[in-house]
């Protein structure tokens, strides 16, 4: 069986500077992989590939074996692909309860329709997903006034509302308290386990990584420079060297 | 021919020049304040009128006297500008941008008023300019050596503008200011004087454009507006914040009109058209203008949306009864009255389908309710339609043209697409005016009158009554369906919307042809009920109308444009009977309003509402 | 130690939500006092307020003894205040060399003075680039850039916003290194920060703020022996 998502020899340039050059990963259902590296590394362009945001210069992206380069971020949300954002993006005139609906409306393919209250419309299906990232019994609070946290829980049910294959995550918990980061992270491993679903993100906070992910792949500079398991990663002395350092101000890893 | 095609480039190449300063000028401010001035236009006018006075009073025959009477124009412009700024944008700057807008509009409505008590209506002709007065043989051909002089002012400026803007600190400081206002005052830059030297820098430009056209043109009224809307397209076709843009498109535009002339003398504006589509189909951010240097539309807050309640309920039946009602008790003028009303509640509900839900705001939608009129109009003079038919056209014409302009607009956003569609209604207006063979010009079409059956007044109102409720329930509808929640959600997020699948270009441009049906159909309306068609109907204070009326109602909710459109339709028309000079009441009015009221009439309300609520439940907690 | 800067009673709204209930704390000159605390507790507004980028705030702010709260932030900024934004905010059309210009201020007494010399002596990336446009220099040197355009003003008291916030721990050790060197030179540091690993490595003094209220107000050295502090406010 082929991997959930597979990235072959992937590779773009910004007016001649190699962002992404030539990288390689695979990544299994029902598994956490951490994409980490140094700013201006090539997470995020790596990520905006895998996503059709931008097109890549050379190389592949297969989900589950089927090629999906360049098609727009619309259709590969349409394969199964869920996605979060660094800054939180949701629906701030609507509920929460209707911020799942929309994607879950969109998701049946209603978008079109001009008659029939919206609001109506995938209610149960709607509440059973924010039960399922623990935020019960608030479906009716505008999501313009949620505490930082709860909206990265939104976005969540959000991304889970199209029953994904894959979810990609963009600094996930950024902006959360320590405490928070480990909760949603939890939170996210325990779905993508119970449901199959392979989870690829980034992030900069190296206590979520090692105690989340699986695997662990780093960049620096366009090219990947270690790929391996937390401990793996933890003791390469390359990776120390680009990103890692001492550890004196990141909690002595 | 070759003759010909010479001096349509050099006439176009002179005329290019005074676009790009008032152009260059708009942009700039835009860039640093964030405020589009829509009175930029009116301070060319300005600077044309003030040279003609002080160049006639100073002697127009002495270099002295001409020259120096343009360059005081020039400099009372720009403390025109200073007092615009100062009395009005400064205590501004934190309102919504559309209010922001509606204040410099307020201002063309002032200056318009102050202009004709000053000047009076008639064109004024300037004097030649001395030492310009001769002509320039250029291939036989006699060339008038001023417009080689208003040739070389364009590039002449460019370069000064260049070298100020990267070899002086206050150029610097500019260029930051654009990019981060707020920052560069947190680094110490006193932005009060940055404004203000800003404003006058880009008044004493558009000033200089006015001032220089005295030789070439004579001055009138009507300078302002088709100024302003030029300058739009040419900030539009350039690229926002791109100076070097501006003036590549000034000369693009000012060339196209040259020879439209020849080649589409009836519709010169249509080619203009043409090439603005196509520079925006290649390049959607202008020649030289970079994506993400306009800024968000709407930086207002959200609120919910919600279904009126049960007592908004009841209180829409009592309106609605006594509307139903009312042509019992008034008298027949004012049937006629509510009859407008019950119309131009329907336009305000269309522009609320997009300013709300859409979050798109339009400068330009009385093309769409003028193109509906039109559409109603052509149908009864040249198909012999009975008003049944002419009915059903009107939004026909009115949706064809805006799935074609909305094609473009939804490509952009924010303030450079209001800009677009503003340009989109002057290029519909100016068909309108320009085309007599088919439209009359401006002498309009006159004898749209309703069937037999339709003609008594109090049977209009109840045809215009039933329609409008049908539209305004059908918008209604489609704003709490799943299509009006997919628009909202693209106004939201659009990087989330994308995300879940949401194609967020064709939901905007679904919202744009339905709501310019829904005016297009007030439009046939409006002819009918007063049986002739103007370009007027099209003209930018009409879109400034509807503008006002969602605005004083409130964009946050469905009935507030309803509400806004009795409450300033029906002042509008009180004061026109009392005062000649409404245009400087009007713009007073709104100029007072904004200021006094910067969130607007309901997000005022809401404001303090939530301020309250957010303290009481502090209390509560403490 | 006489404050240089000194809070009480600050109450400020974003938007229609009241981010801050009366937050007071001080700093000392010469210090490098860190404002700790989760998200949206009230770091990021509390140094606003105090630069006066957030409208109609309540309560009191006093610098080197004069009342600057309700005045506007250029003002603030000329008394000696420099400011750093979380977000960086550098001008990415303008090179090196023009953001600095934006920032540069007349020299200060009791201030160091900076010249883009001197800051290229601290920040030698930044030298080697002086014509590059900021929007061209990777999260790091953009990080360096907006602090030397804030020294650039001659400051006496630098607001550093979440200065480690999204960068690599390689970098976070150089920013360390960076203020410690600032503190030399005679410069007050408040710092915002979640990191508390970084903050304890550098700052003088905790003080810790939750839901606008300040929970926590000591010695580094304290917070570091006070466990139930730390966990129950910084969740560490």
């Amino acid at each position: 069986m082929p991997p959930m998502l597979e990235a072959r020899d992937l590779a773009k340039s910004f007016g001649g500077v190699k962002a992404v050059d030539g990288v390689s990963f695979a990544v299994e259902a029902g598994k956490l992989v951490a994409l980490i590296g140094p700013n201006g590394a090539g997470k995020t362009t790596c990520f905006n590939m895998l996503n059709g945001q931008l097109k890549p210069d050379r190389g592949e992206v297969f989900l589950a074996g089927k090629p999906i380069t360049g098609l727009e971020p619309r259709k590969i949300w349409r394969l199964g692909v869920g996605r979060t954002f660094q800054i939180t993006a949701t629906f701030a005139s609507m509920t929460m309860r209707e911020n799942v609906q929309m994607a879950l409306i969109s998701h049946e393919g209603e978008n079109w329709r001009l008659f029939g209250r919206a609001g109506e419309r995938h209610r149960e299906a709607a509440d059973a997903l924010l039960a399922q990232v623990g935020m019960t019994g608030q479906a009716e609070r505008a999501c313009g006034v949620l505490a930082y946290g709860d909206l990265k829980r939104v976005e969540l049910a959000i991304a889970l509302a199209n029953a994904p294959k894959l979810l990609l995550m963009d600094e996930p918990t950024a902006g959360m308290a320590p405490q928070e980061r480990i909760a949603l992270m939890a939170l996210t491993a325990r779905i993508a386990r119970q449901r199959g679903i392979a989870v690829l993100f980034t992030e900069h906070d190296m206590d979520v990584v090692f105690a989340h992910a699986d695997r662990v792949l780093v960049l620096d500079r366009g090219r990947l420079i270690a790929a391996g398991t937390s401990a793996e990663v933890r003791n390469d002395p390359q990776v120390r060297a680009v990103y890692l350092g001492s550890g004196a101000t990141s909690g002595g890893h | 021919m070759l003759d010909l095609v010479l001096t349509q480039t050099l006439n176009g190449l002179a005329s290019a020049s005074s676009l790009f300063l008032v152009a260059c000028g708009l942009s700039i401010i835009f860039g640093v304040t964030r405020i589009v001035n829509f009175a930029h236009g009116s301070l060319y006018m300005l600077g044309g009128y003030l040279a003609f006075t002080l160049v006639t009073w100073l002697g127009p025959a002495d270099p002295l006297g001409f020259w120096g009477g343009v360059i005081i124009a020039v400099l009372l412009t720009s403390l025109a500008g200073v007092l615009v700024e100062v009395l009005i944008l400064r205590r501004i700057y934190q309102a919504p941008e559309l209010f922001q807008l509606l204040a410099t509009f307020g201002v063309v409505l002032m200056l318009q008023d102050i202009a004709l008590a000053t000047w009076g209506p008639e064109d004024k002709l300037g004097p030649r300019a001395p030492g310009f007065r001769s002509f320039v043989i250029l291939f036989d051909n006699r060339f008038p050596s001023y417009e080689l002089f208003l040739i070389a002012v364009g590039p002449v400026v460019l370069g000064l503008i260049w070298l100020l803007f990267h070899r002086t600190r206050w150029g610097v400081l500019i260029r930051a200011a654009t990019q981060d206002r707020e920052m560069v005052s947190a680094l110490g830059v006193n932005q009060r004087l940055l404004f203000t030297s800003v404003f006058a820098f880009g008044a004493a430009l558009a000033g200089l454009g006015g001032a220089l056209q005295l030789p070439r043109e004579a001055i009138n009224l009507h300078m302002d507006l088709s100024m302003i809307a030029e300058a739009f397209v040419v900030v539009v076709v350039g690229g926002l914040g791109s100076v070097t843009g501006a003036y590549l498109a000034a000369v693009l535009i000012g060339v196209l009109h040259a020879f439209g002339i020849l080649i589409l003398p009836k519709i010169t504006l249509v080619l203009v058209f043409l090439v603005m589509a196509a520079v925006l189909i290649v390049r959607p951010h202008g020649l030289l203008g970079k994506a993400g240097v306009e800024p968000r539309g709407h930086a207002g807050q959200l609120f919910l949306l919600r279904p009126a309640d049960r007592a908004a309920k009841l209180f829409g039946i009592v309106a609605l009864g006594l509307l139903a009602l009312a042509p019992l008790v008034v008298p027949d003028h004012l049937v006629l009255t509510l009859t407008d009303l019950v119309i131009f509640a329907v336009f305000a509900a269309s522009l609320h389908l997009l300013m709300g839900p859409g979050g798109i705001t339009s400068f330009g939608h009385a093309a769409y309710f003028g193109l509906g009129a039109y559409g109603a109009a052509l149908a009864v003079k040249w198909l012999g339609s009975p008003m049944e038919e002419a009915l059903m056209l009107a939004p026909l014409m009115a949706g064809v043209a805006g799935a074609i302009f909305g094609w473009f607009c939804v490509r952009l956003s924010g303030v450079y697409l209001a800009m677009l569609t503003l340009a989109f209604a002057q290029i519909a207006w100016a068909t309108a005016f320009q085309w007599v063979d088919l439209t009359g010009g401006d002498n309009g079409i006159l004898g749209v009158w309703p069937s037999a059956w339709a003609v008594p007044k109090t049977v209009f109102y109840y045809l215009a009554l039933a329609i409008a409720v049908l539209v305004i329930v059908a918008l209604r509808i489609i704003i709490f369906a799943p299509f009006g929640y997919a628009l909202r959600a693209g106004r939201d997020s659009p990087l989330r919307a994308e995300a879940i699948g949401l194609d967020v270009g064709r939901l905007q441009w679904a919202a744009f042809t339905i709501a310019a049906i829904a005016a297009g159909i007030a439009g046939g309306l409006f002819a009918f009920s007063k049986g002739s068609v103007f370009p007027t109907y099209m003209a930018i204070p009409r879109s400034v109308d509807a503008l006002l009326m969602v605005l004083l109602g409130g964009v946050q909710t469905v009935a507030g444009p309803i509400v806004g459109a009795f409450a300033y339709m029906g002042l509008s028309e009180q004061l026109m009977k009392l005062t000649g000079y409404w245009r400087f009441v009007l713009g007073l009015s709104i100029v007072l309003l904004v200021v006094l009221f910067p969130r607007g009439l309901v997000g005022t309300w809401l404001f303090w509402r939530a301020r309250r609520e957010s303290a009481a439940q502090a209390t509560a907690t403490a | 130690m006489a404050a240089l800067l000194e809070l009480s009673g600050i109450e400020a709204w974003y938007g229609r939500a009241k981010i801050l209930h009366g937050v007071g704390f001080s700093v000392g000159a010469g210090e490098v006092a860190a404002l700790m605390g989760r998200n949206g507790a009230g770091k990021s507004t509390t140094m606003k307020t105090v630069m006066g980028l957030v409208p109609e705030p309540q309560g009191s702010i006093r610098f080197e003894a004069k009342e600057i709260a309700g005045r506007e932030p250029f003002a603030i900024a000329r008394l000696g205040i420099g400011y750093v934004p979380e977000d960086r905010r550098v001008f990415s059309e303008l090179t090196v060399m023009d953001n600095l210009e934006v920032g540069r201020q007349p020299p200060r007494a009791g201030a160091p003075h900076w010249t883009p010399e001197r800051l290229f002596d601290l920040f030698p990336n930044l030298g080697r680039m002086r014509d590059r446009p900021g929007g061209a220099m990777s999260g790091g040197e953009q990080q360096m850039l907006t602090i030397a355009r804030t020294l650039m003003g001659n400051p006496r008291l630098l607001l550093l916003d979440e200065p480690s916030e999204g960068l690599a721990p390689v970098i976070v050790e150089a920013m360390a290194q960076t203020i410690r060197v600032l503190k030399g030179e005679g410069l007050s540091v408040l710092l915002s920060e979640q990191n508390l690993h970084f903050a304890g490595s550098i700052a003088d003094r905790a003080v810790i703020i939750e839901k606008g209220l300040i929970r926590f107000d000591d010695t580094m050295a304290a917070l570091k022996a006070d466990e139930a502090a730390r966990s129950q406010y910084l969740a560490v």
